[in-house]
């Protein structure tokens, strides 16, 4: 037979160009090499049970300054500081910056701005149809309400929000150069930089001016750190929600018994939710690790200094746990998903992603009966990022 | 001996995602101050107790144990 054959080790990421996205079939192990575009390989998991254990492991490090770290982009020469960027710290340090956090995102707090989540949606939801029929949803909407909500929570002007999406955008492209990545990022910091100085001066009721007076005042963080927190924020915060509206309405309106059914009970728009971050899981390219010692995962050798990627997108689609993970079904009760991530770096921002996304469904679907997709289905374009997304969503109503 | 079913918390830790509000709100609660995990109830009700082995089975952090039927 053909067990002689050395099979090649697959390319990753494999691109994405739809709502399913592409999984490798590493059979019933779940285990395989992949080869990063820097040239590394890299051990890619994709079983359930497998990405819990890895992603709760203190064997792993989130550091990419760590020796073998999978780079899946070329680093620039100059490797960016983390400074607050605590997505890529290991405890004691990531716990300091989480612990920091907390309480801003907390579900009792992010419930008190429900009301400002609501009406920056009707906002929205106003101004699409102002632009008249067929409109682009992602331009007109999808983008807007994260974009509105994350720069009130922050304290950014809204008014600037051309200049940090666009570089939002080129941070996250995959076709970006390490140069210009570099760039963005230091523009972005320029920006907070100066709307720190302004918050310390004249202090606003939100987050950065909470974090520069209770913390940066105070010494438990450097006004660097405050910086590159503050640009962690400010582009997690819209650039996933965006791009989680406008698939989530792609995926409702090519599934119309199903929205029907959420028209008919709207107390399903909880469960909905949770399945399309399932389904959709548009952190596609999973998470990057790095083992810290010889350890196992699911009884599988890795190696101290081995990359591992743990796949998301795979794990949601894990038969041992989603039925049919294939299908879409709102009513499934998805919530054992990890579209925010698992482990202690789970997403710290998703009572503000689930608000976001309930309310804009919501409105969206009970403002607009008669929305429709304005374009083929086949002809809707993709953005293949980071982040993965719908580039522009022409509807009608 | 089924007995009741006991919850222990461990708010070193937990990272705060709120899952464990959102599945069963009965038992957790998150703090004012800090976010962290509270346990509203140490022996929860048996109508609760499903909600329970699944905010401890989502736990990110692994920050919940469940000992009991």
């Amino acid at each position: 037979m053909s067990d002689t054959l050395v099979t090649p080790i697959p390319a990753y990421p494999f691109g994405n160009d739809g709502p399913e996205p592409r999984l490798p079939d590493f059979g019933q192990e779940g285990v395989g090499r992949v080869r990063l575009p820097t040239g590394q390989e890299a051990w890619l998991f994709t079983r359930h049970e497998h990405l819990r254990e890895l992603l709760r492991s203190p064997d792993f490090s989130s550091d990419f300054s760590r020796p073998g770290f999978p780079q899946i982009r070329p680093m620039p020469k100059e490797a960016p500081q983390r400074d607050g960027s605590f997505i890529r710290m290991d405890p004691p340090e990531h716990t300091r910056f989480r612990r920091m956090l907390t309480p801003e995102f907390m579900i009792k707090h992010i419930r008190t701005l429900e009301p400002l989540i609501r009406q920056t949606v009707l906002g929205a939801l106003e101004s699409l149809r102002a632009a008249g029929k067929p409109a682009d949803l992602v331009e007109h909407f999808a983008m807007p309400v994260p974009s509105m909500v994350i720069c009130h929570l922050l304290g950014v002007p809204y008014a600037d929000h051309e200049f940090f999406q666009q570089r939002s955008r080129v941070l996250l492209a995959w076709a970006s150069t390490p140069e210009q990545v570099q760039t963005v990022i230091e523009e972005l910091r320029e920006y907070l930089v100066r709307l720190i100085a302004e918050k310390r001066r004249n202090p606003g009721d939100d987050m950065i001016s909470r974090l520069a007076a209770e913390r940066v005042e105070t010494g438990e963080m450097t006004e660097r750190e405050l910086v590159g927190l503050s640009v962690l924020l400010l582009v997690a915060g819209h650039e996933t929600t965006a791009n989680m509206i406008g698939l989530s309405t792609l995926v409702m309106l090519q599934h119309p018994a199903q929205l029907e059914r959420l028209r008919q009970d709207p107390a399903l728009i909880d469960d909905t939710v949770e399945e399309l971050l399932r389904y959709l899981t548009i952190v596609r390219t999973g998470l990057t690790r790095v083992a810290v010692r010889d350890t196992t995962v699911g009884g599988h050798r890795v190696g101290a200094g081995e990359g591992v990627i743990g796949l998301l997108s795979a794990a949601n689609r894990d038969e041992d746990v989603f039925t049919d993970a294939e299908r879409f079904d709102l009513a499934r009760g998805s919530h054992q998903h990890m579209a925010f991530g698992f482990g202690i770096h789970q997403c710290i921002g998703q009572p503000l992603a689930r608000a976001e996304l309930r309310i804009a469904l919501q409105e969206l679907f009970n403002g607009l009966p008669e929305l429709a997709l304005a374009v083929d289905p086949s002809t809707v374009e993709f953005r293949d990022a980071v982040v993965f997304g719908v580039r522009r969503l022409e509807v009608t109503w | 001996m089924s007995g009741a079913l006991r919850v222990a918390v461990d708010r070193e830790a937990c990272c705060g995602s709120g899952n464990c509000v959102r599945t069963a709100p009965e038992v957790f609660d998150q703090d004012d101050a800090d976010g962290l995990v509270l346990l509203r109830r140490s022996e929860p009700a048996p109508g609760d107790w499903d909600a329970v082995r699944q905010a401890a089975y989502n736990c990110p952090a692994g920050a919940i144990a469940v000992a009991g039927p």
